[in-house]
């Protein structure tokens, strides 16, 4: 008897994968918003922030390299989001045609904000790619007036201004998207929590958007005013005076 | 066609509400099984009548306009799923679309991703059955030696409900054309594809 080839799963499992990798990118990204934003409360507050994730809490002293490992992982989510997405984008001029003209036909909000996913996606290859690689290689650059530097003197905040867009609009799409796709917070009627779902995902990114500008002015005014003391090492109030 | 009831006549359901509007149907018309064929657009004008769907309006201008226009359908209840088209962009069922929700200038096309069979025709049949023999959507039994005298396990009804919601896909085509993905790619399975095979697979 003939042995029956079995389909192969594993373009599911890979589809798994991608959904994996982009939610805890999409979370990820909401709670290091709420992590850089901690300088609009002051440049102690940030401060603080940054020598957390240092260990300095816990270990007394900075441990750049718990920084690096974290940012590796992160890259390393980053990079496998990005190689299993490459399997949706359109592979040829021919398929993005095709896709425009259905998206102009459809007139439809979702399969608009998909074609902006893809368009955002494509984008943050490369911006996303810078900023990961300079925070895993200098993580002793990270604080009130180093952070501000890079933005201001070092010429960031051009690359930070439209990477916030491409990422607010990626990760809101995306998560917005997985949970249709996998029906959470699904109720009865499935065109009403669709309706609820698309409202809290643009409120969600008004929201971080508004909070990622008003956090980037912030860090471009304390660039300005730090530009002529470049490179110098923020001392928090509480440490000044204290420390050599 | 000729034999069938004519529908109902526009100017007599032109009611107390107004002047009936007319409706202008721009129909993409082709057919590939000739040779001269060659895809246009044709325009046809009628007037709207109440209640009118465009399984109405359809039967209208075949019967009034032009004999040779090829469209399908079966129902008229969005149950057989054979009158899928495109309906100004959108791909939706004709005989669930009341020409009042649409503008006075309708485009019709016929849905993409399967072979056409003429005008506003296709044949959505191929498509599923090569989706279904791709993916094997039909119950795959272990058992080699089945007993048909056996009394069948008792199914919890929550399953036999859950089987049910996603066994009433009609395959009428309509989310595989709305698909960007499928349109891009022509081995992309689409949503009726992932319905049939969960049903095989919460069955089996």
């Amino acid at each position: 008897m003939a042995t029956r080839l079995e389909a192969p799963r594993w373009p599911a499992r890979l589809d798994l994968l991608q959904s994996g990798t982009g939610l805890a990118l999409g979370l990820f990204m909401w709670v290091h918003m709420f992590f850089v934003s901690s300088i609009l409360l002051g440049k102690d507050a940030m401060w603080t922030v940054a020598r957390f994730f240092e260990g300095y809490y816990f270990f007394g002293r900075p441990l750049y390299w718990l920084v690096s490992m974290l940012v590796a992982v992160i890259f390393t989510l980053f990079v496998v989001h990005a190689a299993l997405a490459l399997r949706k984008f359109p592979a040829s001029y021919r398929q993005y045609r095709i896709y425009r003209e259905h998206m102009q036909g459809m007139k439809h909000e979702d399969t608009t904000l998909w074609y902006w996913q893809v368009v955002t996606g494509f984008a943050l290859f490369f911006m996303a790619s810078v900023h990961l690689y300079i925070m895993m290689t200098r993580p002793d650059r990270i604080g009130p007036f180093e952070s501000a530097d890079r933005v201001w003197s070092d010429l960031m905040w051009p690359l930070y201004l439209v990477m916030l867009f491409a990422v607010e609009f990626h990760g809101g799409i995306g998560l917005y998207r997985l949970a249709l796709k996998w029906g959470w917070f699904a109720g009865p009627d499935a065109l009403a929590t669709r309706r609820k779902l698309r409202t809290f995902k643009w409120a969600l990114t008004a929201f971080f958007l508004v909070l990622g500008i008003a956090t980037l002015l912030a860090y471009i005014k304390i660039g300005i005013e730090h530009a002529p003391n470049y490179g110098e090492h923020y001392v928090p109030t509480f440490l000044q005076g204290s420390a050599p | 066609m000729s034999d069938t009831a004519p529908a109902p006549s526009a100017t007599a359901a032109a009611t107390a509400a107004g002047p009936a509007r007319k409706l202008r149907f721009h129909v993409l018309r082709h057919d590939p099984h000739d040779p001269a064929s060659v895809p246009h657009t044709d325009v046809f004008e009628i007037d709207e009548a109440a209640g009118m769907t465009l399984f109405i309006a359809l039967n209208e201008i075949r019967e009034t306009l032009d004999a040779s226009l090829a469209f399908d359908f079966v129902c008229r209840a969005g149950i057989c799923g054979s009158c899928g088209m495109v309906i100004n962009g959108r791909p939706t069922l004709a005989c669930r679309t009341l020409t009042k929700d649409l503008p006075t200038d309708i485009m019709l096309a016929p849905l993409p991703a399967f072979e056409l069979i003429a005008d506003l025709s296709v044949n959505t049949g191929k498509w599923m059955r090569g989706m279904s023999e791709r993916l094997e959507t039909w119950v795959h039994s272990l058992d080699e030696d089945v007993d048909l005298r056996r009394i069948e396990a008792p199914m919890d009804p929550d399953l036999a409900d859950r089987i049910y919601e996603l066994d009433r896909c009609i395959e009428c085509g309509c989310c595989v054309a709305a698909c960007g993905t499928a349109r891009m790619r022509e081995d992309f399975v689409g949503a009726a594809s992932s319905s049939a095979t969960t049903t095989a697979c919460s069955v089996a």
